[in-house]
C-alpha cells in the first residue's frame, strides 16, 4: 500500500502538502518572530513573578485563583478535541475525519502542554514542585490532576505519534537527500517502518487500543480539573454536575478550535484539496451538537440554584445573572453560544438569499448603527460625567445596551446571506466566538464565586476586595497562547499536518464526486 | 520485538516493588477513614512512620470522637501532646470588637501585613437582627477541608485537634484557601519582612514566626504557648474574657479573667453552637450567642443584612 519510492509516489495534492513543510514564506517567519517575542515578554513577566512573588499579580487572599487557573481550565478543555476526533470519530468509522485527525491531535498535544504549565505558573513555590512526588497525597484532587493530565499527555502524544509512523517513513524517503536533521529525525522516528503487513497489523491494533483507552482518560482529565473547584464547599463550585459540565464545555471549545485550525491551515498551506467545505459542514454539525449539550448543562447548572436562591448562593448568582458579572456571563451565553450556533444553522435555510432583496436588511447601515450605539455606550461608560447633569447615566447606558442588542440582531440577519455564500467564514467566526466565550466562561466560573465567600469580605487591605488581573498575568496568558500557536506551527513544518497515508487509503476527493465524505455514515 | 511475558512480569513486579516505598505503601498508610460520626474524614499525617489513633479510644466526657486522627508514637514536636483535644469557646455577647485579640496574635506570630489570623467581622444575620462582632480564628475543623485538599501534607490534623501548617513544605497552590469556608487562611503574596526580633526567637511549626514567600498560613492555636502551659495569645489578650480555651478531654476551658468553667456545661447552658454547622466541617471553635449584650455592636447603618457575603 505504502509506496516506497520518493518523488513520483506522491499525488498532486500530496505534493502541495509536502511543499508546505519546507517552502517557508516570509510571513511564516514574521509569525514565528512575533510569537517568540510574545513568549519572551511573558517570560519577563514570569521572572518578575518569581522574583517578587505572586504579589505582582492581581491575586489576593480572597481571590486566590484567577487568570492562571482560567487558562488552565481553558487549555485543558481545548485539548479534549484529540480524544473526540481521533478516538470517537475513528471508532465510529467516520471516514471524513481522515484529513483533520492529525490537526486535532496536534491541538491536543500543544494545548495540553500549555495547560499543564499553568498550575506551575500559579504555584507560590515552584521550587518545591518535587514535594508533589515526595510527599504527594493521593487524597488531594491536585494529585488526581497530575496523574490524569500526565496520563493524558502521554496517551495523546502516543496517539499523535503512532498514526504518524507511516507518514514519517514516507518523509524519510522523501527527504533522503534533504537536510541532515530531517533525515536523522525521520529515520529514528519511523522505527523501521516498511509497510509490511505485520507492521500494518500492529499499527492498527495499537491505534484501536489507544482509541478506546483515550476516551475515558480524556473524560477523567476534565472531570478532575473541574473538581479542584467542585470538591470545595464554596457556593457556585459546590456542584455535583461540575465534572460532566466541564467535559461538555471542553469538547465544545475543542471542536471549535479544530475548525479555526482547519481554516488557518487550509488557507496558509493551500490544502483546499484535503479540507473541503464539506469538512466545515461536518465539523459544524459536531460543534452544534456539542454546543447544544453544553447549553443544556449550563442551563441545568444555573437554573437549579437560581430557582431556589438559597442564602449562600444568592450573592454569586445575582452577580452573575444580573449584577457585576452579568455582562461577561451573558456575553458567553449569547456571543459564545447562541450566536455561533445560529451562525452554523441559520444560513443553511433556503430562504436566506431572499433577505438580500429587502431594502431594510442591508449590512452597511446595520453595521453603522451597531458601531454608533456601541461607541456611544463605551463613551458613556468611560466618561459618564459630562452627561450626568442632563440625563440619568444608568438609564442611558441601559438604553444604549438595548440599542446595541437590537441593532446587533439587525446586523446579524443582514449578514446571513453573506454567511450562506461563505460557509467557511461563518464556521470560523462561530468557532472563534466559541473559544473567546469559553475562556470568559471559565473566568466567570472562577471569579464570581470568590467574590461571594461564606463570610463577607471585610477588613481587606485596599485593593484586596476585588480582582483586577495585572499586566504580568495578561503577559503570561498571551505567552501561553503564543506558545500554543508556536508549537502548533512548528509541528506543521516538521510533520505533515494532514495524514498522508490515511487520506491516501481513502482516495482522492475527485475520484468519488462527493469528496471525502463519500463514505461517511448518514448523519 | 516480543518481550517474553515472564520477563515482562518480572520487570513489572520489580518496578512496583521499587515504587512501593515511594507511592503505594505511603498511600495505604495515609488513607484513613473515619469509622463513625457524621462525616468521613480523610486525614493526612505528617510522615511515614505514624499510626492511627482513634479518638474514640481516648476517654472524653463529650462522648465518642467523630474523627480518626493520624498520630504518632512517640509524638514528634509537631504531633501535639497525646490525650488532649483543644477547644475554644467565643462568647459573642462579651465581644466588644476592640480587636486586642488580633493585635496580640500579630505580635506573637509577627504576622505579615495584610493578614489577620483571628479576624473580627461585623455581622448581622438578617434585617431585624442586631449587629454583633464575630471573631474568627481558624476553626481547627475535625473534618478539615483544607487538610483534605492539601497535595503535599503541608497541612495536617494533629492528635490534639490542631490543624497545623508546615510552611517549609507548602508548595503554594492555594487549594486550602479555596477550600476553607471560613476565609481563615492567608497567603504570603510577597516576601514577608524578617526582623531581628523574629530571628532571635525559636521557630518551629508550633510557633510559626518565620514567614515564607509563596506559602499559606493560618491561626494554629499557639501550640508553642500551650506547651509552656499558657493560653493562646488571643485568649490572654481579650480584655472582656470573651474567649475561652481549654481541653475537651478535661472538659474545662479558661478565659483571660482566670475563670475556669466546665466546657460542656458552658455550651449546654448558653446554647453554644458552631459556625455553619451545616457544612459538616466539625469545627473545634464554639460560639455563645450574642444575646443580652452589654457592649455596643458594630454601627448598624454600615451593615446591610447579609453584608457583602451572602451568608445567611
Amino acid at each position: 500500500m505504502i509506496e516506497r519510492r520518493s518523488g513520483d509516489a506522491f499525488s498532486l495534492r500530496e505534493h502541495a502538502l509536502l511543499a508546505s513543510m519546507h517552502a517557508t514564506s516570509r510571513s511564516y517567519y514574521a509569525l514565528v518572530g512575533g510569537l517568540v517575542a510574545v513568549i519572551i515578554w511573558g517570560l519577563i513577566g514570569y521572572s518578575m513573578q518569581l522574583r517578587y512573588g505572586l504579589g505582582v499579580t492581581g491575586l489576593r487572599d480572597n481571590f486566590m485563583w484567577g487568570v492562571y487557573i482560567t487558562n488552565f481550565v481553558f487549555f485543558i478543555g481545548v485539548s479534549h478535541v484529540g480524544a473526540l476526533m481521533s478516538a470517537i470519530l475513528r471508532l465510529t468509522g467516520a471516514e471524513w475525519r481522515r484529513p483533520i485527525t492529525r490537526m486535532a491531535e496536534a491541538i491536543t498535544f500543544a494545548s495540553l502542554l500549555m495547560g499543564a504549565l499553568m498550575p506551575f505558573v500559579d504555584m507560590g513555590r515552584p521550587d518545591r514542585f518535587l514535594n508533589l512526588l515526595l510527599h504527594g497525597r493521593l487524597q488531594s484532587p491536585i494529585l488526581w490532576d497530575i496523574m490524569s493530565i500526565g496520563t493524558y499527555l502521554a496517551g495523546s502524544t502516543l496517539f499523535l505519534y503512532v498514526p504518524m509512523i507511516p507518514d514519517i517513513a514516507l518523509l524519510r524517503e522523501h527527504y533522503a537527500r534533504g537536510p541532515a536533521w530531517r533525515r536523522r529525525l525521520y529515520t529514528v522516528l519511523a522505527l523501521g517502518w516498511r509497510g509490511l503487513p505485520a507492521q500494518k497489523h500492529h499499527l492498527e491494533t495499537v491505534m484501536a487500543v489507544l482509541a478506546v483507552l483515550i476516551i475515558p482518560i480524556a473524560i477523567s482529565v476534565h472531570t478532575v480539573v473541574s473538581w479542584i473547584m467542585g470538591m470545595t464547599l464554596r457556593a457556585g463550585w459546590n456542584s455535583t454536575i461540575f465534572g460532566p459540565y466541564f467535559v461538555s464545555g471542553a469538547l465544545f471549545s475543542g471542536a471549535a478550535a479544530v475548525v479555526t485550525a482547519m481554516a488557518a491551515f487550509r488557507r496558509a498551506y493551500h490544502l483546499e484539496d484535503y479540507i473541503t467545505v464539506q469538512h466545515f459542514k461536518r465539523m459544524g454539525y459536531l460543534v452544534i451538537t456539542l454546543g447544544v449539550i453544553y447549553a443544556y448543562f449550563t442551563f441545568a447548572e444555573y437554573w437549579t440554584p437560581a430557582f431556589k436562591m438559597a442564602g449562600h448562593e444568592r450573592g454569586y448568582l445575582s452577580a452573575v445573572l444580573s449584577g457585576k458579572f452579568a455582562p461577561l456571563f451573558w456575553f458567553t451565553q449569547i456571543g459564545g453560544l447562541l450566536v455561533p450556533l445560529l451562525l452554523l444553522t441559520l444560513p443553511t435555510i433556503s430562504r436566506v438569499p431572499r433577505l438580500r432583496e429587502m431594502p431594510m436588511l442591508q449590512p452597511r447601515p446595520a453595521l453603522a448603527a451597531v458601531a454608533a450605539s456601541a461607541g456611544l455606550l463605551v463613551f458613556v461608560s468611560i466618561s459618564g460625567s459630562p452627561a450626568a447633569a442632563l440625563v440619568d447615566v444608568a438609564a442611558l447606558r441601559a438604553l444604549l445596551t438595548w440599542a446595541v442588542a437590537v441593532f446587533g440582531v439587525w446586523l446579524f440577519v443582514a449578514l446571513l446571506p453573506l454567511f450562506r455564500e461563505r460557509p467557511v467564514a461563518a464556521a470560523v467566526v462561530a468557532s472563534v466566538l466559541v473559544n473567546i466565550g469559553a475562556w470568559i466562561k471559565r473566568f466567570v466560573i472562577i471569579v464570581p464565586t470568590l467574590q461571594y465567600p461564606f463570610l463577607p469580605i471585610q477588613r481587606a487591605p485596599a485593593g484586596w476586595a476585588i480582582y483586577h488581573p495585572t499586566w504580568v498575568e495578561w503577559s503570561i496568558t498571551a505567552a501561553a497562547l503564543a506558545g500554543f500557536a508556536l508549537i502548533y506551527i512548528l509541528f506543521s513544518k516538521v510533520f505533515p499536518i494532514v495524514s498522508i497515508w490515511e487520506t491516501r487509503e481513502q482516495g482522492a476527493p475527485h475520484a468519488s464526486g462527493a469528496g471525502e465524505v463519500a463514505h461517511a455514515p448518514a448523519l | 520485538m516480543s518481550l517474553p511475558r515472564r520477563s515482562f512480569l518480572k520487570v513489572l513486579a520489580g518496578a512496583v516493588a521499587a515504587m512501593a516505598p515511594l507511592g503505594g505503601n505511603h498511600f495505604l498508610h495515609r488513607w484513613r477513614l473515619a469509622r463513625r460520626g457524621s462525616a468521613a474524614a480523610l486525614v493526612a499525617d505528617a510522615g511515614l512512620d505514624r499510626h492511627l489513633v482513634h479518638l474514640a479510644d481516648v476517654p472524653t466526657q463529650a462522648g465518642e470522637a467523630t474523627v480518626a486522627y493520624a498520630a504518632s508514637p512517640p509524638p514528634p514536636p509537631e504531633g501535639g501532646p497525646p490525650g488532649r483535644r483543644w477547644v475554644m469557646v467565643i462568647d459573642l455577647a462579651k465581644c466588644d470588637g476592640c480587636r486586642e485579640c488580633t493585635r496580640a496574635c500579630q505580635a506573637m506570630h509577627f504576622i505579615p501585613a495584610g493578614q489577620e489570623w483571628i479576624r473580627v467581622y461585623e455581622m448581622r444575620d438578617h434585617d431585624l437582627g442586631a449587629p454583633y462582632w464575630f471573631p474568627r480564628p481558624c476553626m481547627q475543623c475535625d473534618n478539615a477541608p483544607c487538610v483534605k485538599v492539601c497535595p503535599v501534607s503541608a497541612a495536617w490534623k494533629r492528635e490534639d485537634g490542631i490543624v497545623i501548617q508546615d510552611t517549609s513544605r507548602c508548595i503554594g497552590c492555594r487549594f486550602c484557601i479555596a477550600a476553607c469556608p471560613y476565609a481563615a487562611r492567608s497567603f504570603n503574596w510577597v516576601q514577608p519582612a524578617l526582623t531581628e526580633a523574629q530571628r532571635s526567637l525559636p521557630d518551629s511549626v508550633d510557633w510559626n514566626r518565620i514567614h515564607r514567600k509563596g506559602t499559606t498560613e493560618k491561626c494554629i492555636f499557639c501550640p508553642g504557648l500551650l506547651k509552656e502551659g499558657k493560653l493562646p495569645a488571643c485568649v490572654t489578650a481579650c480584655p472582656m474574657g470573651a474567649i475561652y480555651f481549654g481541653d475537651q478531654v478535661e472538659d474545662a476551658v479558661t478565659n483571660s479573667q482566670d475563670e475556669t468553667v466546665r466546657f460542656s456545661e458552658l455550651i449546654r447552658q448558653n446554647a453554644g453552637s458552631r459556625f455553619m454547622e451545616e457544612l459538616g466541617t466539625e469545627p473545634r471553635v464554639y460560639y455563645l450567642p450574642p444575646r443580652k449584650r452589654v457592649y455596643p455592636g458594630p454601627p448598624e447603618e454600615t451593615l446591610p443584612a447579609g453584608a457583602a457575603g451572602g451568608h445567611r
